[in-house]
């Protein structure tokens, strides 16, 4: 996939953004700049306020304080029907009383355009999302996936400055789902709009972002780039939502302005990167390791790093293996994956087993 | 105890066959719709034919010709006061569908949209009325509308009028006001309904496309609202064709419908047979007038595209 050319020009400037229901904050001094182009999500569990943001962008909800400027304009005031964004609805709210070509020309209708433009503008929607010669099937005649590239046209061919996503796969079923994350990125990169993803799965954030906000209880968590978020997570809670994460115990030995050098059980003494948020909390830490980066050794293999324990579990998922390996020492057994092509399904459980790893794949984290 | 054995047999396996029939889906069905099917068919159906078959004999003094005739029909359709009257009837009812649709809709969507917490007590603060018998609300609207009724009396008051009207009671718009009170709650409910069933998120993917709140309701809510509209003209048009009792004791004399030929030519007028090809030339003619109502919304609200 050809990277687009992006620019640092702001689309998108949250700033202090509250909203209160009583006395519980559903979204909780939020700020974040958006830059024009880029393919962001908002990642967290559910009812960590990645919804009531989007909404907010929309127009549907109000912050009950802070600002929220699109394009360099405070939205404050302007409701959702003048807003220069636009929205796939996670129902895909297809109008059910019109075809696929109604339903497309919506929002044109109003804009009066003349008959010849609207069909040329919605053809073209329909082509991006590949639903070219449909234009004259009804609501109820679609499928999931075609349902939800009719949402996705409807609201591009209104050509925002920022489209809206809530949660726009969650819908299809797993393979459509994949085929639709490559599609929907490649199709942003096509058009060049900025678009706001919201999702719980951490695997589509990952997979079609330029950058995550990771969210957690109404609080952005972290900004970053999906390899650094999955990398470098700032904090146990992002570390444990992304994917799998191995948790040691530690204790700092040396903190400076730039690293770490703690000392642990398993893993002996260790020097890392100290992440921006890390707040020291007496002499403990905790570091993290994602099972992939633990690889088993087999044989005579050794490897300068490595550590041993013993086989207590093993998971057999088609193109991996997960094991669960004791370490003496560690409180917790490391959860181990690996590929199954040297036969990591056929260790069996209670074998002694060597792992080797990268110094560099430790990470310290903050609780 | 063989004996015994050889009787239980055929017992138990008639009980096996008489269960397997009464678990097959079909046969629960007739099951629980019999009652109410018998029920329907000795009450309505048997009534309806009885209906149609006198109106196709003559009646003769005390007794009844019954060789077929279709002298009824040309009566019924070519002297000139049961046109009117049926005229008179179609419109008047076609009035109250209309003003009683017009007036619930707006309380539908109010309950609908704004009801929050509250949607219940509101559905049942509209049945209240009902709670008193349907004559005492038309001797109330009488009471309102009199020479000496709430309304005169209040406009006097306020010295708009001089002296009492006699505009208000017995003629078609007492009929009309009457009627269109009576049926309000029954075309409440099949618009709240409809209005309930619209997926909030396709307003709201209306609003994000950029429609105002007239042009949204117009463009999604009023369009997919038509199946209760629909049935509420179908509720209230049918039954308030064939009113005799509001009518009569608000109509005066402007205000007769057709009902009230047909209930004097089975009563006074001892003319059955006629009455019965009246009853069946308005049933006819209020299908084809629900029918085309029914054509005319659905096409309209397939224009506002």
């Amino acid at each position: 996939m050809p990277e687009r050319s992006q620019n640092d020009r702001t689309m998108i400037e949250i700033s202090h953004v509250t909203r209160s229901y009583g006395a519980f904050k559903a979204l909780d001094d939020a700020s974040l700049v958006i830059r024009e182009g880029e393919f962001f999500s908002l990642l967290g569990p559910s009812g960590c306020g990645k919804t009531t943001l989007l909404r907010m962008i929309a127009g549907f909800d109000n912050p009950t304080s802070g600002t929220i400027a699109v394009d360099g304009q405070p939205m404050a005031g302007i409701p959702a029907n003048r807003r220069p964004t636009n929205m796939v609805f996670q129902s895909y709210a297809i109008f059910p009383h019109l075809n696929v070509e109604q339903n497309v020309a919506y929002g044109l209708r109003r804009l009066r355009l003349g008959a010849a433009e609207e069909k040329r503008r919605v053809e073209e929607a329909l082509a991006q999302v590949s639903l070219t010669g449909l234009g004259k099937r009804g609501a109820h005649e679609l499928s999931g996936g075609q349902r939800q590239r009719v949402a996705l046209a409807r609201a591009l061919v209104m050509r925002p400055k920022v489209l809206l996503l809530d949660e726009p796969l969650s819908a299809l079923d797993k393979k459509l789902r994949e085929q639709m994350q490559v599609e929907l990125r490649r199709l942003q990169q096509a058009v060049g709009i900025t678009f706001i993803l919201v999702t719980h799965d951490q695997y589509e954030a990952l997979a079609m972002s330029d950058r995550i906000a990771v969210m957690f209880g109404g609080r952005i968590a972290q900004v970053a780039s999906p390899k650094e978020i999955y990398q470098r997570p700032v904090n146990r809670q992002v570390a444990d939502f992304l994917g799998g994460m191995n948790f040691v115990k530690a204790e700092i030995v040396e903190e400076n302005g730039s690293s770490l050098v703690v000392d642990t059980l398993g893993f002996g003494r260790v020097k890392t990167e100290k992440p921006k948020a890390f707040v020291r909390n007496g002499g403990g830490a905790t570091l993290g390791i994602r099972p992939e980066r633990l690889r088993v050794l087999w044989d005579d293999a050794s490897s300068k790093f490595e550590v041993a324990g013993r086989v207590i579990e093993r998971h057999y998922f088609g193109e991996i293996t997960h094991l669960i390996v004791e370490i003496p020492g560690l409180e917790k057994p490391l959860s181990v994956t690996e590929t199954n092509d040297f036969g990591a399904d056929d260790i069996p459980v209670g074998a002694p087993i060597r792992l080797a790893y990268d110094p560099d794949a430790l990470v310290a984290l903050a609780d | 105890m063989t004996a015994a054995a050889e009787g239980s047999q055929p017992l138990s396996l008639g009980r096996r066959q008489r269960t397997s029939l009464l678990q097959s889906e079909a046969a629960q069905g007739f099951a629980l719709i019999s009652p109410t099917f018998i029920y329907a068919l000795v009450l309505l159906v048997v009534p309806i034919l009885v209906v149609v078959a006198h109106s196709f004999w003559t009646q003769n003094y005390l007794t009844i010709d019954r060789t077929f005739t279709l002298e009824n029909y040309r009566i019924a359709v070519t002297e000139p006061i049961y046109l009117d009257l049926l005229r008179r009837s179609l419109w008047i009812s076609l009035l109250v569908s209309f003003f009683t649709v017009v007036l619930a809709y707006p309380i539908a969507f109010y309950i609908s949209f704004h009801g929050g917490r509250h949607k219940g007590l509101w559905l049942f603060l509209i049945t209240i009325p009902f709670w008193t018998s349907y004559l005492l609300r038309v001797m109330s609207w009488k009471v309102i509308l009199g020479y000496n009724g709430v309304l005169n009396s209040g406009l006097m008051g306020l010295g708009i009028i001089s002296e009492p009207s006699t505009a208000l009671l017995y003629n078609t718009s007492a009929v009309v006001i009457t009627l269109t009170h009576a049926w309000a709650a029954f075309a409440i409910l099949p618009i709240f309904v409809s209005l309930e069933k619209i997926d909030r998120s396709l307003i709201e993917a209306a609003t994000d496309l950029g429609d105002g709140p007239l042009r949204r309701f117009l463009r999604i809510t009023l369009p997919l609202s038509v199946p209760g509209i629909v049935s509420a003209i179908l509720i209230v048009m049918i039954p308030t064709v064939g009113d005799f009792v509001t009518p009569k004791l608000v109509g005066g004399k402007d205000g007769v419908m057709i009902a009230n030929a047909i209930q004097a030519q089975f009563g006074k007028g001892a003319n059955w047979p006629l009455g019965a090809a009246l009853s069946v030339t308005t049933m006819l003619v209020v299908t084809a007038m629900a029918a085309s109502t029914v054509l005319i919304i659905r096409s309209a609200a397939r224009m506002a595209r």
